[in-house]
């Protein structure tokens, strides 16, 4: 067990078989998560019903909340989770090093080269403990856009009482746009990771399971 | 409280809630989360189907009214809204309310009489000529609706703080409360009554409040959604008793503080 753990410490070390892929906090940080960002956006959507930034509405049928006051109950309620769970993940993920061990470096060249073997079939997904050039460049990616979604949506809740937040990102109307966008970055990445998991079913085991 | 139980097998969950709804012990009471479509995303996220809407809405009402907490706590009482030049306001500034415009109230200037009530010295009322005397300020500041679009506007009147004092109002209680010709009604902290942008309203953009945006007169607070901004104010009273408003007893947010 100790050399285990010393081990999964190493940097760039891949797990030993059968060791621990995902720690438990990354697995139950994950599920919060999940939960948490599903009711944002579900709820976000009814919310963004009432005043469309661009031509088009979400269908009820897919929103949260069945109108804005009911929507809003669970965005400023599901808000705490996002932002708590977040700091959590946020927290651990530099002080156990697993950032820098799992997500750095994401070099360019990697990132064509492994994008380019996934479309054509051949990028290895054996090991699971080693992140791919792609899958560090979409984690880093989402990370930012959950920090900027926060932000904004901060900068839209207060734009008088955090209003120097708000001017940041360009002022009120503007920080609705930059919520809207971090939050289709988010789902746009869910959606690829969510095809993933069925594509290398292992990695739901592992995400679930630990291994 | 009614709880629903697991549901039998076959049975729509849909119109269990429709049930539980008939089934609340006061008819007066509004579900604030409308209908089934209000879990059915919910439903089909978790996978369950035994969270039923009173239980859910009671826990969203709860942390509803710890936001407020949050919000007062985080409500600085010497932060200004930025203001803009007069080239910014929006023109025309938009009609929004929960009637079709040319259904607003209209009020008589010659049988208005703003009445003044609860904690407060001088409960006399207030014709418009005693009001439009009192020391009249301008801002242009942004109004944010709770729909999520905002406008910018001029508006001119007096400070409700001033008038506070010139009533004796006693400051140290928790709330104003608002009533308006229609039957709306809002009611706001006292920090935010005392903001010195929140303003007893007059005119807008240099003229007259007309009647769809309030006359004679709207309690305009650039610090708070738009919804908490009354139009068409017939009577302010101080008050510590939660007397809660219009649309946040539907389940909008009391604070709605931005």
């Amino acid at each position: 067990m100790t050399i285990e753990a010393s081990h999964d410490r190493a940097i760039a070390a891949p797990a030993p078989a059968g060791g621990v892929i995902h720690p438990a906090w990354v697995r139950l940080t994950h599920w919060i998560n999940a939960v948490a960002v599903a009711v944002m956006i579900a709820s976000g959507w009814e919310i963004y019903n009432a005043s469309p930034l661009f031509p088009f509405r979400f269908p009820q049928s897919i929103t949260l909340g069945g109108w804005l006051a009911g929507a809003l109950l669970w965005h400023f309620a599901a808000m705490w989770l996002l932002v708590v769970n977040g700091l959590v993940y946020l927290a651990l993920g530099l002080a156990t090093g697993r950032f820098r061990r799992k997500l750095v470096p994401v070099r360019p060249r990697e990132i064509l080269a492994d994008a380019k073997a996934a479309f054509t079939g051949k990028l290895s997904y054996d090991d699971l403990s080693v992140y791919n050039a792609v899958q560090k460049l979409l984690y880093l990616g989402v990370i930012l856009a959950g920090v900027v979604v926060v932000l904004s949506g901060i900068a839209i809740w207060k734009p008088i009482q955090l209003q120097e937040l708000t001017a940041l990102l360009g002022g009120y109307e503007a920080a609705r746009y930059v919520h809207f966008l971090a939050m289709a970055a988010i789902a746009g990445f869910t959606v690829i990771h969510v095809v993933m998991a069925f594509v290398v079913p292992k990695s739901l085991r592992a995400i679930i399971t630990g291994r | 409280m009614p709880r629903l139980r697991r549901n039998p097998p076959g049975v729509d969950p849909k119109l269990l809630i429709k049930d539980a709804a008939k089934l609340m012990p006061d008819p007066t009471r509004r579900l604030f989360l409308r209908g089934g479509a209000s879990l059915g995303a919910l439903v089909f996220l978790t996978g369950c189907d035994i969270v039923d809407s009173l239980s859910a809405e009671r826990a969203l009402i709860k942390v509803s009214h710890f936001n407020d907490r949050v919000q007062a706590w985080l409500f600085n009482p010497n932060k200004l809204a930025p203001t803009y030049p007069d080239s910014a306001v929006t023109r025309p500034f938009p009609f929004n309310a929960y009637y079709p415009e040319d259904e607003a109230p209209e009020v008589d200037k010659a049988d208005y009489a703003l009445e003044v009530g609860g904690k407060v010295d001088d409960k006399k009322t207030w014709t418009l000529d005693e009001l439009y005397a009192l020391p009249q300020e301008t801002q242009v500041t942004r109004h944010i609706c709770v729909e999520g679009w905002s406008a910018i506007g001029k508006w001119t009147g007096v400070r409700l703080s001033e008038f506070l004092r010139r009533v004796g109002a006693d400051t140290r209680a928790q709330y104003v409360w608002f009533r308006c010709a229609e039957g709306y009604s809002t009611s706001i902290d006292m920090a935010t009554a005392l903001h010195p942008q929140t303003q007893m309203t007059f005119q807008f953009d240099g003229q007259i409040l007309p009647r769809k945006y309030g006359f004679p007169m709207k309690v305009r607070m650039p610090t708070k959604l738009g919804f908490k901004n009354p139009k068409h104010v017939m009577e302010i009273a101080v008050t510590d008793k939660y007397l809660g408003g219009y649309w946040e007893d539907q389940g909008y947010n009391w604070f709605s503080g931005v």
